[in-house]
């Protein structure tokens, strides 16, 4: 029974999101020192206001990117969406961009304008993409369209964040630059409880909509017909999955596939029904990222990889091997 | 003869157009279905049996007129008790996810499963009995996305009969069945509407199978209901002339049935 699967494998994931949190707080520059942690000031320092939040980010990030792949891919009846291949998080980059532009410190409401440009631009990216791949009649959302309008939409997005490089003045482009490679460094939890203050309400939408989405995912007419309110379902997912890509990108850049790799191996492990693969995305989505950052942070020793190549290079490759698969199933 | 009883799904003077300056698709359509008994819904291609039928199970609503579920106004009904009453089949289901045949008829129980609840051991034997009712039951374990579109239509019956509505609206249920599993399918509603009193409306081009098993047919031309009454009464040359523009079209009594073919 799906109780029971969800159950068993919420536990199952927890644990190994506990022992990925404790293996990625121990590696680094420098591996942990217990010892020290309780002497040393500057050993507790650099744990509590560096590697620790550090590790808190990645998997904030990577939780909330799994579970609105999880939730897109529901949506739109397409197992490849995810938001890097619908161009959610391009048009998050092109508002991120402009914020940066145009200042970083300015905030409305204490919130950066990152945030709210970022929410913005992955606002109208969702948009766009959406009646680009419906139908005339709206009935049917066309999965080769879906994803063209998407790659094209990261496209104008990229070119969009070039030109606001070339407009900006000097130090304004050299950080949108360092920004875009994208990096989970922070110090402190400031940056933390801003992110969650957009974060939360976004998981709370996607939990809430998980058996609309299960609804969904089999069929968008039987779902109306079994009472789910279509479109109310539609518009409180895109708020949710915009809301916290927004944030995410405006504060890690671009980190792609993450919401494609994630939740393929939670229905791989767990089975389809959606109800389960949303939340069990959060979780091993917090564990994967948690692991690629800490490869990102560690692999060229002193240096330091941005996440997001690491887990384009994992997840490209898992997306053209599920695109050949696709194929069997339906003619883009 | 049918027509004392009292109508379970009723449209009264329905119009309905897919956007404001697209061509009406249902032009003052008028029909009701009496409790207990089984509609076939005919007509060209286009000629707005779908929407209609749509516009029945309160996945549309019309621009002027009314629809009634026993006896009172659609629209006054909460979607998801409605869907308790009224079980809707597409003509196409669109999932990619490989679900089993098992979790696609469960989606059918959701309608009595509160939101953060899962289905529990009744609905499963619900689910099941939905299968078995439609011999369909060697589908359970097997994914959707493998099964054929007359087995993958067999689910979505399965799944409408595990809402255990008063109503069944089908479109086209059986655009993928072989002969064998029509005529099955045929029997099945007959054995729906005898032992349980489901009222079902369905839309078909099989019109042979119609009589003596179907209790209305109703005949639609361009967005309005031309014609209707007991299959024998709809199925003849004159009328089939009108509803489909066609003289090639002939009906013939014998063996207790009407039977419908066109001069090539």
């Amino acid at each position: 029974m799906p109780r029971l699967r969800l159950g068993r494998a919420l536990a199952a994931l927890s644990g190994v999101l506990i022992i990925v949190t404790l293996a990625a707080l121990w590696v680094g520059y420098k591996p942990l020192d217990l010892a020290a942690l309780r002497t040393d000031e500057t050993a507790r320092m650099v744990f509590f206001r560096l590697r620790l939040p550090r590790v808190v980010m990645a998997g904030m990030i990577g939780a909330s990117l799994a579970m609105v792949g999880a939730a897109l891919q529901a949506l739109f009846r397409n197992p490849l969406a995810e938001p890097l291949t619908l161009g959610v998080s391009g048009g998050a980059a092109l508002g991120a961009s402009v914020a940066i532009a145009l200042g970083l410190g300015a905030k409305v409401a204490g919130l950066p304008m990152v945030f709210i440009l970022a929410f913005v631009g992955a606002g109208v990216a969702v948009l766009i993409v959406y009646h680009l791949a419906r139908t005339a009649s709206g009935a049917v959302v066309l999965p080769g369209a879906l994803l063209l309008a998407g790659v094209v939409l990261n496209l104008i997005s990229a070119a969009g964040v070039v030109v606001i490089q070339y407009f900006t003045d000097y130090t304004r482009a050299l950080q949108i630059l360092r920004w875009m490679i994208g990096s989970l460094d922070v110090v402190g939890f400031d940056l933390v409880w801003r992110m969650l203050i957009f974060l939360v309400p976004g998981w709370m939408i996607l939990l809430w909509m998980a058996r609309d989405l299960h609804l969904l995912a089999v069929d968008e007419e039987t779902a109306a017909s079994l009472g789910v309110n279509v479109q109310r379902s539609e518009r409180m997912v895109y708020a949710a999955a915009s809301l916290i890509v927004g944030v995410t990108v405006a504060v890690g850049g671009t980190i792609g596939f993450v919401g494609l790799i994630v939740p393929h191996a939670v229905r791989l492990l767990f089975g389809e029904d959606v109800r389960i693969v949303v939340p069990c995305s959060f979780v091993l989505g917090a564990a994967f990222l948690m692991v690629a950052d800490a490869i990102a942070r560690t692999v060229l020793g002193a240096g330091e990889l941005p996440v997001g190549a690491i887990t384009a290079l994992a997840g490209g490759p898992v997306f053209l091997w599920l695109l050949r698969r696709q194929q069997r199933y339906s003619a883009m | 003869m049918t027509n004392k009883i009292a109508p379970l799904i009723e449209a009264r003077g329905i119009h309905f157009a897919y956007s404001a300056n697209a061509p009406k698709v249902v032009v003052g359509a008028s029909l009701a279905v009496p409790r207990g008994t089984l509609g076939a819904l005919i007509g060209a291609n286009g000629s707005g049996k779908s929407t209609l039928v749509r516009l029945l199970g309160g996945l549309l609503q019309p621009s002027r007129g009314e629809v009634l579920f026993d006896g009172a106004p659609l629209t006054s009904i909460e979607p998801r008790s409605r869907a308790k009453r009224i079980a809707y089949v597409p003509q196409t289901v669109s999932t990619v996810f490989p679900f089993t045949a098992l979790e696609v008829v469960l989606t059918g129980r959701s309608p009595y499963v509160s939101r953060f609840q899962f289905e529990n051991e009744h609905d499963r034997r619900i689910a099941e009995g939905a299968l078995a009712a439609i011999d369909a039951l060697h589908l359970a374990p097997r994914p959707v996305t493998e099964l054929s579109g007359g087995e993958r239509q067999m689910v979505a019956l399965a799944r409408a009969l595990a809402q255990e509505p008063e109503c069944l609206l089908l479109d086209e249920p059986a655009s993928a069945l072989d002969l064998k599993h029509r005529a099955a399918l045929v029997r099945h509603l007959r054995r729906l509407r005898n032992e349980r009193g489901i009222t079902a409306l369905i839309i078909t081009h099989d019109l042979q199978l119609l009589d003596p098993v179907f209790d209305h047919v109703f005949a639609m031309r361009c967005g309005a209901i031309v014609a209707e009454g007991a299959p024998a009464e709809v199925l003849r040359d004159e009328v089939l002339a009108e509803v489909y523009g066609d003289a090639h079209i002939r009906a013939r009594q014998a063996f207790g049935h009407t039977f419908v073919w066109s001069e090539v």
